[in-house]
């Protein structure tokens, strides 16, 4: 049966039963690891909630109505210690980091203190803005990670939103246009899939392949990479699994899921992670969860370089969407 | 209700080996190796163990291969697709059987 519900149906729900399930740092002990950082190679920086789309499997419940959004100030806070620490990579995430007026700025400013810079897209919001952003993104040679969950337009627009799917595709011809996804143009096009559902994703590979093939054979498109990732069952995505009654098989399959090989390379033991306000975590879904990095409240102006090596991370049962599988990065 | 089929029974089918371990080895090595990538690929494989597991009306394999399916990539209208074309096997079959009975109608008939 289809799913009828609509998001403006799913609320936050009191009766969320929280499955009784093998606490991460047990599952960690079980194999003799601990989950501690090593270098810090990335910066993260989420530029606010706010978004044009309303997803249902945003961890972060961003959506239009979201106020919090980074201001100049926190922005200028952020790249004084990008300036510090000259991070090898600086990957700018959201609700939707275009809506945020100060985007160009950052960009400018970042980019002579960093060799990479990442820009995640849901393409909807890039389509918006994309006469003003395109140029200081191809001239940065900023790498677009770009949100296409599925090939099939049914799916992408039950989780993204009506007419997402086309929009996606006329968003991605359109970056084709410029040179992004193209051999020999260094512009950079990636794509992110994560299933459509309470279900875990498909090998890497495998998807991979087939989304060259489909997209090249159906719309004449190319793009770099394509990486597949797990849904952290947290926000707007842990409410629809409440919601449908699929939450507790959902943490179980997470669960027994756990790859003690993937702990190693793991995205939050090289990033940190800084929040709207300037808060650093270990990573965005630590930030949607309110787990500071170090358990404390420490803002991005009183850091003076990257956390130490060996410093433990936060961890929390949703950890074990990371360690699913072949991991997280 | 009571019910012969318990989705809770699915994860338990290792529990056969019990008595003949063995034979199950050899039986899950066997399945995992069908199951692999190999000339057709995992998600392939998992749209014609689908379309299988409603010819043979096994809960179990319908359960597990819809999310296999999902998990691999497909959609729904391509599992949808993959059900008709058992479907079409299953009725065909019958239907074909339908030359038999000419064949005795004729030779009883006037």
């Amino acid at each position: 049966m289809p799913d009828q519900t609509t998001i403006a149906d799913i609320k936050p729900s009191s009766q969320a039963k929280a499955p009784d399930i093998v606490p991460f740092k047990s599952s960690l002990a079980r194999h003799d690891l601990k989950l501690v950082r090593q270098t810090t190679a990335t910066l993260q920086i989420n530029l606010g909630f706010l978004c044009n789309q309303t997803c249902r499997h945003c961890h972060l419940n961003a959506g239009p109505g979201r106020k919090e959004n980074m201001d100049a100030q926190t922005l200028k806070a952020v790249v004084a210690y990008a300036q510090r620490c000259r991070f090898a990579t600086i990957d700018i995430t959201g609700g939707a980091p275009e809506l945020n007026p100060l985007l160009p700025d950052l960009i400018q400013q970042i980019a002579p203190l960093t060799s990479r810079i990442m820009l995640r897209s849901n393409l909807s919001a890039l389509h918006q803005n994309f006469d003003p952003l395109m140029g200081v993104l191809k001239s940065h040679r900023v790498v677009i990670v770009a949100s296409f969950p599925s090939l099939n337009l049914s799916q992408m627009d039950a989780q993204r939103g009506e007419g997402i799917f086309e929009e996606s595709i006329a968003v991605l011809t359109a970056l084709n246009a410029l040179g992004y996804g193209c051999d020999g143009t260094g512009l950079e096009l990636n794509l992110v899939s994560n299933p459509t559902g309470a279900f875990m994703p498909s090998g890497q590979e495998q998807i991979e392949k087939r989304y060259h093939q489909i997209l090249k054979q159906k719309w004449g498109l190319t793009f770099n990479r394509l990486y597949n990732f797990a849904n952290a069952p947290l926000g707007r995505f842990k409410q629809w699994l409440i919601q449908t009654g699929n939450f507790e098989n959902y943490i179980n399959k997470l669960v027994a899921s756990f790859n003690p090989c993937a702990i190693e390379g793991l995205m939050c033991r090289s990033q940190v992670s800084v929040s709207w306000d300037g808060y650093l975590y270990d990573c965005d879904f630590n930030l949607a969860r309110g787990l500071f990095m170090c358990g404390k409240k420490i803002h991005v102006s009183e850091m003076s370089g990257p956390p130490e090596p060996g410093t433990p991370i936060i961890t929390a049962d949703h950890c074990y969407t990371c360690a699913a599988g072949s991991g997280f990065t | 209700m009571e019910t012969y089929y318990k989705p809770e029974d699915l994860p338990r089918f290792e529990e056969i080996g019990q008595e003949a371990p063995e034979l199950a080895r050899k039986f899950f090595e066997y399945y995992n190796a069908v199951f692999a990538d190999g000339e057709l690929s995992e998600r392939e494989k998992s749209l014609i163990a689908l379309a299988v597991a409603h010819a043979v009306q096994c809960p179990y394999c319908i359960d597990a291969y819809t999310r296999a399916c999902l998990e691999k990539g497909s959609n729904l209208a391509e599992m949808t697709e993959a059900v008709h074309v058992v479907t079409a096997i299953r009725g065909g079959a019958s239907l074909v059987h339908g030359v038999q009975m000419r064949n005795i109608a004729d030779k009883l008939s006037m």
